[in-house]
């Protein structure tokens, strides 16, 4: 076969197809390989029972990058990003809820003191976030053989922290970057439960729990990516995002292929070439993009064998394991929790009552067995779209933690066990709940390895911690999304700045492929 | 394939080697070092007498600790091509190959000699330990690794009179074996392996054992040579010939790249004089990106064989050009008392311009605790200093 095409992009998750947007823009012939009938990768909504659709992974929206949705046009693609903003509220069994909003918390048992330390404590982070919000949207800069635009880069990020920030924030940047949240919050709050909900912002979709080093990473992190952005349920679900980015990326030329499962990446002489599909079908392009996470790129698609040992090593050493469920409940009518209002159950909704609590949760899972009393965000997406369930009936969505991937004894025999203990769990909040439940779907990090090709099913391709952030992310040698194989590149969620519903790896992937072109 | 030992080895700095009983008799002064945890003798009686064993009869090491490994499956030879270097598709059954390996920057791990037993059967042997590098590079190949180090007993018999004793021993048609071949022979109801290999640049063989026929082995190697002047010998010995043969020693030569911490102080292959050893044109090895970036771009430094003036050993001297701008070090040194050369390695600085000509040692030498400095000048020697032809004749001389 000729070469068709300038592009190949194994994956058409939202990264895929945010950087087959900005290649097609950019006037390359792109195509992207689909192994499900559906784009979308793991960011879709599909019916789990007749009738009830949910967001399969991810389902609140607060990271999309507000630059690609401009550049890509999504909105006249169809994103609706008018779904009501949504409020954190932490649920107390006693009712006694308190709700979190972006820079002041309301809340029966909250002292006076924690509502001013909060404020301050939000601004004083998204200040520290915002020097490492450039970041995101940037190739990250080489350390070894760094060429004289990587000082450039260095110097620029430095400036960012140094000036950006000033001097007696940039010393308060320093000192806490390396702490845990949990040490960091005591210097702060009073309230248990304040810290508890916020702590688990930090340990949201990882394998951390909030005593460990380097849990004020991923809560600046996460700010840093939502700093300009409002918290949201896409309208549609999750799905939206990516049949938005699906029909913008075509729109600029790009073509889509489903059902088209990748099973190998070509070499000839060392570089990569094109793609064979399981069929044997081969399709050649001088450069192949892989949204697929890095193990799978790289010790699957092409095989360990023909890598270097030193990289080879390296990825598999990347902790990938992941350890959030994903659960699904179609509901015959909403659930009454304790101290709520109807209409506050259209927020984020966490259980997170203490950080013992996530650290007693998270106990459990390094021993290979899932919390006795997990940790949880609930979204009821049904409140603000009625679309997603039949009338007056209504669909939740929690993520669960901690499911550990290698669970002792497997999963399939101990999957009732943890959704009962799920149930359990809610229905402390909500004691009329077991009652509305008619179909419950539960997707164990098993589960999200099968159906999304995930490996570990961890939805962030990787574990984002410190060590495998920015340069380190997947691992040295191949950070800047050009890999050590000529012609591959790496555009997903294990390539920097990670995952979450962001689109900046496939944005960052797009530009690097087009830079390294002239 | 463990061997037997005492449970209390612990409590000792060093093991035992099978051949330990017989050495200990032979050593004069209890000299021993330390080889990757084994005693291995320095010498038994005399340096002197022990390396003319090497060039005028026949000597005998105890090689026993040096790392070996057994790589057996359907892949090994893949493993190996990418591993090392060299195209391992060319290593036939019953052969064995020298080769270096590299890491993914292209620096040498370590080198070694690969035997092919059968299609999917070899044994890899280095001065270092290499399992981890071996498990490392394992990912993705069907391959069983076993670490025999402990279980197989090996010396390495080399001289003009080796191929004489051994036939005494009754090895026969070991006449056809060429350098770089294997032969088995039934030994005691056990096997003895033999190959035609050494770090000599010698005639020469090695000899390999399971652990229990160690020391038969020796008595009747020894019974076999007693008229061909048979000598033990240790390392000390070993380290003139080698030097003689143009062999580099990892830890004197280079620095094994997985043990240097500081940034350029590990070498290429090409660095190294042995980038005959690279054949780049494999689709892909550990390096190959970063050896064939410094084929374009140039490498750092050279190792040359010098030829210089006087006889004092230039034992890490400093290389200079035209007397004045440093050029390099030396890494082994040695007077040879069978060219009447003062030899040596010396690792270059390739920027130099003109590096080859105009080159000076600057060697210190004691006298009673006194130090004195003698500037001789160096000429660099392409071939090896010592590379006789009974090195390859088949059948070799009965000296």
């Amino acid at each position: 076969m000729t070469d068709r095409y300038d592009a190949l992009i194994i994956g058409a998750g939202h990264n895929g197809l945010v950087c087959a947007a900005y290649l097609a823009k950019g006037g390359q012939k792109v195509l992207v390989l689909e192994r499900s009938e559906q784009v979308g990768g793991a960011a879709i909504t599909r019916e789990f029972a007749p009738g009830f659709k949910v967001s399969a992974c991810a389902h609140i929206l607060h990271m999309l990058q507000p630059k690609i949705v401009r550049e890509l046009k999504l909105k006249t693609h169809g994103l609706n990003l008018n779904g009501p903003p949504i409020e954190t509220i932490s649920l107390a069994a006693d009712g006694n809820k308190l709700t979190i909003c972006r820079y002041n918390i309301e809340g029966a048992e909250v002292s006076d003191t924690d509502k001013v330390a909060y404020t301050r404590f939000i601004k004083r982070m998204e200040r520290h976030a915002r020097a490492l919000a450039p970041q995101l949207l940037k190739t990250p800069l080489r350390l070894a053989n760094a060429g004289f635009g990587n000082v450039i880069k260095l110097a620029g990020m430095g400036w960012d922290i140094r000036f950006g920030l000033g001097k007696k924030r940039m010393r308060d940047f320093l000192r806490i970057i390396g702490m845990n949240i949990h040490d960091l919050l005591d210097e702060v709050f009073e309230s248990e439960a304040l810290k508890g909900a916020l702590a688990l912002d930090a340990v949201l979709g990882t394998a951390m729990e909030p005593r460990m080093p380097g849990t004020v990473v991923t809560y600046l992190y996460r700010l840093a990516g939502g700093l300009k952005s409002i918290p949201t349920l896409p309208m549609g679900g999750m799905g939206s995002v990516t049949v938005a980015l699906a029909d913008a990326a075509t729109s600029f030329g790009a073509e889509i292929r489903t059902a088209a499962l990748v099973e190998t990446v070509l070499l000839e002489g060392g570089c990569a070439v094109g793609v064979v599909f399981a069929g044997g079908e081969e399709v050649r392009a001088p450069t192949i993009i892989s949204n697929a996470d890095p193990k799978t790129t790289f010790l699957k698609l092409v095989g360990a064998r023909n890598l270097e040992a030193g990289l080879a090593h390296r990825i598999s050493n990347l902790r990938t394991s992941g350890r959030a469920a994903k659960l699904h409940m179609a509901l015959n009518s909403l659930p009454d929790f304790t101290g709520l209002e109807q209409d506050a159950l259209g927020n984020r909704l966490v259980i997170a009552p203490s950080r013992k609590y996530l650290e007693h949760a998270f106990n459990h899972s390094k021993y290979g067995e899932f919390s006795a009393a997990p940790a949880m965000e609930i979204t009821i997406p049904s409140l603000a779209d009625p679309s997603l369930a039949p009338a007056g009936k209504h669909v939740l969505s929690a993520i669960v933690q901690y499911a550990p991937y290698d669970l002792k004894g497997g999963w399939d025999a101990q999957k009732d066990t943890f959704v009962e203990r799920v149930v359990d769990v809610i229905s402390a909040y909500a004691p009329d709940f077991r009652d509305k439940i008619t179909t419950v779907e539960c997707l164990t990090p098993v589960d999200i390895e099968r159906e999304f090709g995930m490996t570990g099913g961890h939805w962030h391709h990787g574990e984002l911690a410190i060590d495998q952030m920015f340069m380190m992310r997947p691992t040295y040698g191949t950070a800047q999304y050009r890999t050590p194989i000529d012609g591959l590149y790496l555009c997903g969620a294990g390539a920097h700045p990670g995952g979450f519903v962001m689109g900046a790896a496939g944005h960052n992937a797009a530009q690097a492929i087009i830079a390294g072109d002239k | 394939m463990r061997a037997q030992y005492d449970k209390e080895h612990f409590r000792k700095h060093s093991l035992p080697t099978p051949f330990y009983p017989r050495m200990a008799e032979l050593s004069q002064d209890s000299s021993w070092h330390c080889w990757k945890g084994y005693l291995s003798a320095d010498y038994f009686e005399n340096v002197e007498l022990e390396y003319f064993a090497i060039r005028n009869a026949c000597s005998v090491m105890d090689l026993s600790p040096m790392s070996k490994y057994r790589i057996r499956g359907q892949d090994a030879e893949a493993f190996f091509d990418r591993m090392v270097t060299r195209d391992m598709s060319k290593l036939k059954p019953g052969r064995v190959g020298y080769s270096v390996w590299c890491n993914d920057q292209g620096k040498v791990v370590d080198d070694g000699t690969i035997f092919r037993f059968g299609e999917h059967d070899y044994r890899l042997c280095a001065y270092e330990r290499q399992y981890e590098w071996l498990m490392i590079s394992s990912a993705g190949f069907d391959v069983d690794i076993t670490d025999e180090t402990e279980g197989v007993a090996a010396l390495s018999v080399q001289g003009p009179t080796s191929f004489a004793v051994l036939s005494k021993m009754g090895l026969s048609g070991i006449e056809t074996l060429k350098p770089f071949g294997i032969v088995h022979f039934p030994y005691h109801g056990g096997k003895l392996m033999v190959s035609r290999t050494g770090f000599t640049g010698d005639l020469g063989y090695e000899l390999w054992v399971g652990g229990s026929k160690a020391l038969t082995l020796w008595d009747e190697l020894f019974e076999a040579g007693k008229h061909y002047g048979i000598r033990a010998i240790g390392t000390h010995a070993l380290d003139i010939a080698r030097i003689e043969a143009g062999f580099i020693q990892a830890g004197d030569d280079f620095t094994p790249a997985n043990h240097t911490i500081r940034k350029d102080h590990d070498r290429s292959p090409f660095e190294l004089g042995l980038g005959w050893l690279v054949h780049l044109d494999k689709p892909n090895f550990t390096g190959r990106r970063a050896l064939i970036r410094e084929k374009e771009k140039g490498s750092r430094y050279r190792l040359v064989k010098l030829d210089i003036d006087g006889n004092k050993p230039a034992h890490a001297s400093y290389i200079f050009h035209g007397r004045k701008k440093v050029a390099g070090v030396v890494t082994s040194a040695v007077w040879s008392p069978t060219c009447k050369q003062n030899i040596a390695f010396a690792s270059l600085e390739v920027a130099i311009d003109d590096p080859l000509n105009d080159l000076w040692a600057e060697i210190y030498y004691q006298r009673e605790l006194q130090w004195n400095r003698v500037w001789q000048r160096c000429r660099v020697h392409d071939e090896p200093f010592w590379s006789p032809p009974r090195r390859r004749a088949t059948p070799p001389g009965l000296f």
